[in-house]
């Protein structure tokens, strides 16, 4: 499952969303500052463990969907494998954050057959180091994928070293009562969505909720205005660190964003997404740029209410058609020990019986194979699906574009430091120009 | 309560020092049996090993990987040497540390001057026998027996802008863990209610020590409650001050639960311990760089533990 998915889910269990600011990733992160060598061991010792067999009729998964629904939902898929193929599975279930916070040391240790991880800079990352295994062949086994999937799962040598599961769309979010009473038009310029923005003013509304207390939020807003200004190319490149923070292009991203702050909600730094979501679906605020799991934030009769459109276009040249839609998937170690069958398993994974299991099971994903029997979409859903399936091309969002060391201790940072003094971009763009080039050396 | 023992440790070291010097050159030899013998090197042995694997060894691989750039990938020969870049980065280009170290100042400087007094000052209070003493002093000791995260969700619900209590209550619409000027005395107020309760109780066994006859003495020879307290209680206490000094002191070096739970130590709580873990715990693996910054609040401890060692081994010499 998605990370912030999982996080609303955990949290949605535990507490009232007024509280909602301290969520599972906080506590663990914590936790994992002084276990993470003892996690590093458990995870390793558990790789072992589990792939210790060697026999031609097993494989092994490590997984980190651990949220109840989506690991019901693996254990059904895995059982289809099993009656598909006869080979067993055997699932080695790890947090979902303490899963990703080892994942260097996983990887290096002694791994599953098979893990669960995300598209985006990281997977090409590993692929590059040698830690995943090159799965093109499969890649020629599967069909129902478009084009942008396919560039999602390709790393830098052209190879293919991911198989995409799930995924969710970032647009912007509003509720339908709200547009009708006032009588709003979905805006499909800039100056459209500014003016409309100033009406709501006008209307007693928030135009644009916001959030960024845990200082991933507005990464979002960060990537679709870069997006919609210099296209999905300079975005890859700039995430890739080939591109400087000080050029006008960015600057230009951040004087947009500049521009539009005065829509948004005040004081975002203290808010989480939660309670900003509250605000749309209490009609306080007009709209609100965030994933499809913003819904998770509206009770069920409300989810009808619920509609999107994509961020308007900036430049005509550019258009409006690339946007974020984090994928979750699944890629092969290095040195399986069962090679064949984890191949075999991926293949299952990518294929069409694995994609309608899931969307059977778990009505908060999309998945990525077109093949799938789409039938028990909600509308929303059918909605964010077709709206992906015209996208020329599929960021991952920031954190997942770039190199985490970059986007946590120095994106973070800097984007809040933005939303506080949106006036010294000048500053703001050569401090992360500075610190880029301290990160990224090679 | 766990530094409680520590004290008494200390008092009951002489006693048995005494019996074993009467007992005669003879009598120790044989006391130190084979048995006894591996006893005590088992029992020197152990920790020092525990506390060179556990304390030194990591400490002093910090140091080293702090003139690294490694990344966590890849095998320990192929790690990078850069010297002393990742120090002058940390101080040039790295936006949060200076704030960083100005709030680990700050919030020493609060605990001392405001947290730590008054604390004392309620032990004071509660020493007094009020009625229902017992209750106020369940009730200040509260915070330090709560589990972290539960004084996290408690703090939100005070000090959400749009839905806390303190909001709805004033009608104000202030950013408490928002606003960078504002959150890192929200927090401290946070830190301290744990911190008051934890001295208070350290304080008030210390005060159930002093021996009544004193206090009987100086009420005899006409001192005022004040004066009895400054001039007799509390320097008779010193062995608890210099315990409740070292208390604070590690608190405020080792501050970083609240402020991780509150948003990791970002948009002006940073503090060293939290930069420390963002850049090293996780994915981000910086790990160089974190340790560099993990070698600075080495330092910054040292000076702390050395005045403290100091103080303590003068006191045993004299």
């Amino acid at each position: 499952m998605s990370r912030p998915q999982s996080q609303a889910e955990y949290l949605a269990r535990l507490v009232p969303p007024s509280v909602a600011g301290i969520n599972r990733r906080s506590l663990l992160a914590g936790a994992a500052g002084t276990g993470a060598l003892l996690g590093t061991g458990l995870l390793a010792g558990c790789g072992d463990d589990s792939g210790s067999g060697g026999s031609s009729k097993d494989v092994s998964l490590g997984s980190n969907q651990s949220d109840p629904k989506p690991k019901e939902v693996l254990v059904k898929v895995t059982d289809g494998f099993k009656a598909s193929s006869g080979v067993q599975v055997a699932v080695n279930t790890v947090d979902h954050n303490t899963f990703q916070e080892n994942i260097n040391n996983y990887l290096q240790g002694k791994p599953d057959d098979v893990f669960t991880w995300f598209a985006g800079y990281r997977m090409r990352f590993f692929a590059q180091k040698g830690l995943a295994s090159d799965i093109s062949d499969v890649w020629g086994k599967l069909s129902g994928y478009s084009d942008a999937f396919k560039k999602a799962s390709t790393g830098d040598d052209g190879k293919q070293y991911f198989v995409p599961g799930t995924y969710y769309p970032w647009a912007v979010f509003y509720r339908k009562s709200v547009w009708q009473q006032h009588g709003y038009q979905v805006p499909t310029t800039l100056d459209q969505f500014t003016a409309l923005g100033a009406q709501m003013k006008r209307d007693g509304l928030t135009p644009i909720a916001f959030a960024d207390k845990d200082g991933w939020p507005a990464m979002g807003t960060f990537d679709i205005l870069n997006l919609r200004i210099n296209g999905y190319q300079f975005h890859i490149d700039l995430m890739a660190g080939k591109e400087a923070w000080t050029s006008d292009k960015v600057k230009k991203v951040f004087d947009t964003w500049a521009g539009l702050l005065p829509l948004h909600q005040p004081d975002s730094l203290g808010r989480t997404w939660q309670e900003a979501a509250q605000s749309l679906q209490q009609k306080k605020s007009g709209m609100y740029l965030l994933g499809l799991f913003v819904g998770q934030q509206f009770s069920n009769d409300e989810q009808d209410d619920l509609d999107f459109f994509t961020f308007p276009e900036i430049d005509p040249a550019i258009g409006a058609k690339a946007l974020d839609a984090p994928i979750d998937g699944y890629m092969m170690a290095r040195k399986p020990k069962n090679e064949e069958n984890a191949r075999k398993l991926l293949e299952y994974f990518g294929g069409k019986a694995a994609a309608d299991i899931n969307l059977k099971n778990d009505p908060a994903v999309l998945v990525a194979n077109s093949g799938a029997d789409v039938g028990g979409y909600t509308a929303l859903q059918k909605k964010a699906a077709e709206l992906v399936g015209s996208a020329t091309e599929i960021a991952q969002f920031l954190d997942r574009d770039t190199r985490p060391d970059f986007a946590s201790t120095v994106m973070i940072p800097a984007i809040q430091q933005f939303i506080k003094n949106p006036k010294d971009i000048d500053g703001l763009t050569s401090s992360i120009e500075n610190q880029k080039k301290s990160i990224f050396t090679d | 309560m766990s530094d409680l023992p520590l004290i008494q440790a200390d008092r009951a070291v002489p006693p048995p020092a005494t019996t074993t010097s009467t007992g005669g050159r003879r009598r120790r030899l044989r006391l130190l049996s084979r048995t006894d013998r591996v006893v005590i090197t088992l029992m020197v042995l152990v920790p020092l090993l525990l506390v060179t694997g556990f304390v030194w060894l990591p400490a002093a691989a910090t140091v080293l990987l702090s003139g690294t750039n490694w990344d966590g990938i890849g095998p320990l020969n192929e790690i990078e040497f850069v010297g002393a870049r990742n120090y002058s980065d940390v101080v040039n280009i790295y936006p949060p540390f200076v704030p960083a170290i100005q709030h680990n100042l700050l919030w020493l400087a609060t605990l001392f001057v405001v947290a730590t007094p008054f604390g004392m000052f309620l032990a004071v209070l509660l020493d007094k026998e009020l009625r229902g003493s017992r209750f106020y002093q369940t009730a200040l000791y509260l915070p330090v027996v709560l589990s972290l995260a539960l004084i996290g969700f408690v703090w939100q619900l005070l000090y959400s802008r749009d839905q806390g209590l303190i909001n709805a209550v004033f009608g104000s619409s202030i950013d408490w863990y928002g606003d960078s000027n504002v959150n890192i005395w929200a927090v401290m107020v946070a830190s301290g209610w744990r911190h008051v309760g934890y001295i208070m109780l350290l304080y008030l066994a210390g005060l159930k020590g002093v021996d009544p006859s004193l206090r009987e003495a100086a009420a005899v020879d006409g001192a005022s409650e004040g004066r009895t307290f400054f001039r007799v209680v509390f320097p008779v206490l010193r062995p608890i001050n210099i315990i409740v000094l070292v208390v604070t002191v590690i608190e405020s070096l080792r501050a970083f639960d609240l402020v991780w739970v509150v948003n990791k130590g970002r948009n002006g709580l940073e503090l060293i311990s939290a930069l420390v873990t963002q850049n090293v715990v996780g994915e981000a693996s910086r790990i160089g760089f974190g340790s560099a910054l993990a070698t600075i609040m080495l330092v910054v401890s040292l000076v702390f533990i050395t005045i403290y060692l100091a103080t303590v081994m003068r006191e045993n010499r004299e």
